[in-house]
């Protein structure tokens, strides 16, 4: 269902503006009210001479009234239908309900995150529980602590003629039980203390770090005036605290290697292309992808998506822009350059993709897959791979298809599909 | 002559108080901590009937039980387990092994008495 369902809440949204009212603007273009009423509502598609004639009545560019910003919503409430194909929502109606209410949409999407959330909190919570070891050392310090003290106490209050050496050993041995408890106890209660916003707490470690990196932008001013070490956010992990402490090495040399004021005079000049930056400043291609990620809108340069993964295609870090966001929870569309890069380690690669959204969804990629930390000999190294990407507009130019995941992606006759699409029976 | 009891557990209080219990109740009581030598002391002294932790140093409980069940000598050894881990699994592991009896800690000097005289005289 193409994005253009949306036009009619668009118009709407600007005659209202306006203080327009319907039948003024249907008599402007030369139309009936009613039938301007059923396009502002996105129960007709419109094109062509009628649409401009719109553009111009309401003052607006052609693209104003066709090109928003509402794939990601789009996304999401895919996303919560997929969640529960049982409930039967409408989905080849999804951009009609975005567009009719939005402020219902977000309700959707927020619920269906927040459910995300919990179930996966729920999990963590069961996970720790059955399997964690920490956990289980714990309980067991105080279980035995509890039987040592239990048994002897039970001497000494049941055996009437103990001679004064036992007595006082035993008593000792209970002291010496109590104080382990004690120390088990506080330890185990410090374990399960859970932070209080739920919310919070069932983020995963890299979850939490880009949560902190999304609010700052991705751009840390305490780093790229000489490296702050003493400003340290808190976060709710050791584990996030752990990738966040790494993530700030590999900022800290990036900002060494391509200081902020000559790099992002460089940037400017160079539109941008990673590979020329890369060799400007003497630094990996992947180095220069993440320095890109980093520069404030402010000083003039787009907002970059930033995506890294693992060799098993595991996101580490995400930036996430709007319309381009890999899922965590489920598996990502293999066809984005990150994953192909994988399969072709130090070859960098550009790509224009297309997501399956008229009218958006195109991006300028790059990527490269390299050899993470030093090497050694008879090891095969770890490799990870790095994906910059860029929104252009469609052009004309082929752009590769890719989607966000199968689930949600409606592309016909792809060849990486994993799984049925619940979006028309036509994708498999 | 006084039944041999060897109490194989790593923590020292737990040892002390029941080796108290069972010498006060007539019974001659030898201790032992480290799980990975344990077969080899039952096997250079045999004793009536062994008090076994789960989680010992080195080799756990369960390994020990499964080399006594395959040794043709020990193989009917009266094995009392012990065990701060009282899930159903490990209990149901215990008894795969061929465990005498099952207990979970904390237990009382009671039932520990209890059961080491009724699994000796059976």
């Amino acid at each position: 269902m193409p994005q253009r369902q949306l036009t009619g809440s668009r118009i709407r949204e600007r005659r209202i503006d306006l203080e327009m009212r319907q039948t003024d603007l249907a008599q402007a273009v030369g139309i009936s009210a009613s039938y301007l009423n059923l396009i502002e509502h996105n129960r007709r598609r419109i094109g062509g001479k009628l649409l401009n004639d719109l553009a111009r009545a309401l003052q607006v560019d052609l693209a104003a009234l066709t090109e928003g910003a509402e794939v990601a919503l789009l996304d999401q409430l895919r996303s919560a239908a997929a969640q529960d194909r049982g409930a039967g929502a409408e989905l080849s109606r999804t951009e009609d309900f975005a567009g009719r209410f939005p402020g219902w949409s977000g309700l959707v999407t927020r619920q269906a995150k927040r459910i995300t959330d919990l179930e996966a909190r729920v999990k963590v919570l069961t996970d720790r529980l059955a399997h964690d070891p920490q956990l289980a050392t714990s309980l067991h310090e105080v279980i035995t602590a509890v039987t040592a003290i239990r048994s002897t106490a039970s001497i000494l209050v049941t055996d009437n003629d103990i001679d004064r050496d036992w007595e006082e050993r035993f008593h000792r041995n209970i002291y010496e039980d109590s104080l382990k408890l004690a120390e088990s106890s506080r330890a185990l209660v410090s374990y399960l203390d859970t932070p209080s916003d739920e919310g919070a707490a069932a983020l995963s470690p890299h979850e939490e770090v880009e949560a902190y990196l999304d609010a700052q932008g991705f751009h840390l001013p305490y780093l790229e005036e000489g490296g702050a070490a003493h400003h340290a956010p808190t976060l709710r992990s050791k584990a996030a605290a752990s990738i966040l402490a790494e993530y700030r090495a590999t900022y800290s040399q990036d900002v060494r290697d391509m200081p902020l004021v000559v790099f992002s005079q460089a940037a400017t000049e160079l539109g941008h292309d990673p590979a020329l930056l890369a060799a400007r400043f003497g630094v990996s291609l992947a180095a220069a992808m993440r320095r890109l990620a980093t520069l404030p809108e402010t000083l003039g340069h787009p907002a970059f998506g930033l995506a890294m993964c693992d060799a098993a295609g595991a996101i580490t870090l995400q930036r996430s822009i709007p319309g381009f966001s890999l899922p965590r929870s489920a598996a990502s569309c293999p066809l984005w350059p990150l994953f192909s890069a994988l399969s072709q380690p130090m070859q960098p690669i550009r790509r224009d993709v297309q997501l399956p959204i008229e009218g958006g969804g195109r991006f300028r990629c790059y990527a490269i897959a390299t050899p993470a930390g030093a090497f050694s000999f008879d090891t095969a190294p770890t490799m990870q791979a790095v994906m910059l990407v860029r929104p252009i507009t469609a052009s004309g130019s082929p752009a590769d298809p890719v989607g966000t995941s199968c689930r949600i992606c409606s592309r016909s006759g792809c060849r990486s599909r994993r799984e049925p699409s619940i979006l028309n029976d036509d994708a498999v | 002559m006084a039944k041999r009891v060897l109490v194989i557990e790593d923590e020292p209080n737990i040892i002390e108080a029941i080796s108290f219990i069972l010498s006060r109740d007539g019974w001659t009581v030898h201790t032992h901590s480290d799980g990975t030598t344990a077969n080899e002391k039952i096997k250079a002294t045999p004793p009536d009937l062994v008090i076994l932790d789960v989680m010992l140093p080195g080799k756990s409980g369960f390994d020990i039980l499964r080399d006594l069940r395959d040794t043709p000598e020990t193989a009917h050894l009266p094995v009392l387990m012990l065990t701060a881990r009282g899930q159903t699994r490990d209990r149901e592991m215990a008894e795969r092994l061929g465990v005498s009896q099952f207990m979970t800690k904390p237990f009382s000097n009671a039932e520990v008495l209890e059961s080491v005289r009724s699994l000796v005289q059976a």
